[in-house]
């Protein structure tokens, strides 16, 4: 196993545990918009995308990063959106209406 | 470019990538209270677009044609779902959303292999693996979650899909895959096997999620969900990017959480969920001691009487009110009982809904105030202290036998103690059993009502008496 590898593994090991810490933290209440918001985030492999779409190097691989880009942009951009349309309906009163 | 220049748009680019994962981690933690938790969603997506703009300053990026293309028709569709989804369609949403950042991760490892075959790069070992592994988790993520979405959409059947030996030919086509990976990883780059790889990915997510009944649907969901996580961080450990490897650990953590939670008020262990095939065929018979007991249903007008004169009301929805969409009319219910000064509140199990979380969120779409929707355990000791229970197409989650009858197949599962109130009112169409088919002791109680009808005329009715005054 190499040096790169090792490190790699170090940043994801401790962001694991950080992720433990912060999540066990959201209340029953919100882990819907949880799970959405979450999996937004997950969308950030759009940035993979958008060099592999760029770079041009061969049709095939356009083909793979142009569906990557639009993929990865439904996940970010509807799961951002849609976590936002509903931490929104949380509201403490009745009375603060839309 | 000079190497110099070259040198600081790459530190530029990651100083970039750690302000996005610090912003997601913020975003995360906010999350933690309703009061912050829409601030929390907008750094998040901040980070992601600090992320984004950073990326397309790289130099490796030539051309933006294809980019802008993909950017927009991916905008596009992601928010026309994500401002046309009903509430109730959440889990379908959220499936689909997992699949498609499962698959979008398992594209860019693809593209990797794709020029270690042309030749452009040539991977260590290290490398080749997390290739693997990103294509493997990747493609089982978006078949997987395609699947669930079918079964939550009602395209194809809720039941468990289940035929003889289906367990050793999935293990058969598992051990192949992890076997043909290893082999990919050993030998010089093989595009047609690698294919097939991403072949036996796809067949083994459709294979995993087949033979799981739509009620287990929330277990799968949460489970996807971390293995987009996965797959993403997997991609970043390809690329050597650590923005990746950050926020992927966290959504894979965080869909460990959410499975785990949900296994536990199930009381059920996750192979348990995965592999049983629960729910795929009804028990004919009930409880035993039901015999001989009767149960006792009284009329809208009873019942308005008895909530009308009560002090305190707690509701117990379950998903049979999302159904019936019937969450307003039990709003409306609410603050008539709210005005004559009855204290209201909701008691919302893990499970109410087809996802973590998703009754809060139906019942936040109706307006009701989030203070009253309170959690199992803060709930349960307040019931003793209540005068009436509503319960509301729920069945499972408020039957005592959970507590005592070791012969219940629900025995162990953590429940709402709807029965402890002084009185408990149940809508419910008919006698049918509930999800796990069997009979519920609640229904026999003393203290038990039912109130036969479609939930929503029901309610309906009821508001109409309170507004006429009893």
């Amino acid at each position: 196993m190499g040096e790169a590898l090792l490190m790699s593994l170090y940043v994801f090991v401790l962001a694991i545990f950080v992720g433990f810490e912060v999540i066990g933290k959201v209340p029953q209440m919100l882990h819907t918009p949880l799970m959405s918001g979450s999996n937004a985030i997950s969308g950030i492999t759009i940035v993979g995308a958008l060099v592999v779409a760029g770079r041009v190097e061969s049709t095939l691989s356009i083909v793979l990063g142009v569906l990557a880009i639009v993929l990865a942009t439904i996940n970010v951009v509807g799961g951002f959106l849609v976590t936002d349309r509903m931490l929104q309906m949380f509201r403490r009163r009745p009375e603060e209406q839309r | 470019m000079s190497g110099a220049e070259a040198g600081g748009l790459s530190l530029l680019i990651n100083s970039a990538y750690l302000v996005a994962a610090v912003l997601f981690i913020i975003g995360l933690k906010l999350l933690s209270s309703a009061a912050t938790a829409r601030r929390g969603n907008v750094y998040a997506a901040s980070g992601m677009l600090v992320a984004v703009i950073a990326t397309l300053l790289s130099h490796e990026i030539v051309s933006f044609t294809w980019i802008v293309v993909g950017l927009v028709l991916g905008a596009a569709i992601g928010a026309f779902l994500a401002r046309t989804v009903e509430m109730t369609a959440m889990p379908q949403m959220v499936a689909l959303l997992n699949g498609f950042g499962g698959a979008a991760s398992a594209l860019v490892a693809g593209d990797e292999y794709i020029r270690f075959a042309a030749g452009a790069i040539s991977p260590s070992y290290d490398v080749q693996t997390t290739i693997m592994l990103s294509v493997l988790i990747g493609g089982l993520t978006f078949s997987g979650s395609m699947i669930a979405w079918a079964k939550l959409q009602e395209v194809m059947t809720g039941r468990p899909i289940t035929y003889a030996g289906q367990k050793f030919v999935s293990a058969v086509v598992f051990g192949g895959a992890v076997v043909l990976a290893g082999w990919l990883v050993a030998v010089d780059s093989n595009l047609p096997w690698y294919v097939v790889l991403n072949a036996l990915a796809l067949i083994i997510g459709v294979m995993f999620v087949l033979p799981i009944g739509g009620a287990d649907m929330p277990v799968v969901i949460s489970l996807l969900n971390s293995f987009s996580g996965i797959a993403a961080g997997m991609t970043g450990f390809v690329l050597d990017n650590n923005v990746l490897i950050v926020s992927g650990a966290l959504v894979g953590a965080s869909g460990i959480i959410l499975t785990q939670i949900m296994c536990k008020a199930m009381n059920r262990s996750l192979p348990n969920v995965l592999f049983s095939a629960f729910g795929s065929q009804v028990q004919a018979t009930g409880g035993a001691g039901m015999d001989g007991k009767v149960v006792r249903s009284l009329t809208t007008d009873d019942a308005a009487v008895l909530l009308g004169y009560a002090r305190s009301v707690i509701f117990v929805p379950g998903y049979g009110l999302a159904v019936s969409q019937a969450q307003h009319q039990v709003r409306e219910l609410a603050d008539l009982l709210e005005q004559r000064g009855v204290e209201v509140k909701y008691a919302i199990h893990p499970v109410a809904g087809r996802m973590p979380g998703h009754m809060n969120v139906l019942l936040a779409e109706a307006n009701v105030p989030y203070p009253q929707l309170v959690e199992m355990d803060t709930i349960n000791p307040e019931f003793e202290r209540t005068d009436v229970a509503v319960v509301i197409g729920a069945n499972d989650v408020v039957n005592p036998a959970a507590r005592h009858d070791q012969g219940s197949p629900i025995y162990g599962m953590p429940i709402l103690d709807a029965d402890k109130a002084k009185t408990v009112i149940v809508l419910k169409r008919s006698m049918n059993p509930g999800f796990a088919g069997i009979e519920n002791e609640l229904f026999f109680n003393e203290n038990t009502r039912m109130l036969f009808g479609d939930a929503k005329k029901s309610l309906t009715e009821l508001v109409t008496e309170l507004k006429k005054g009893v």
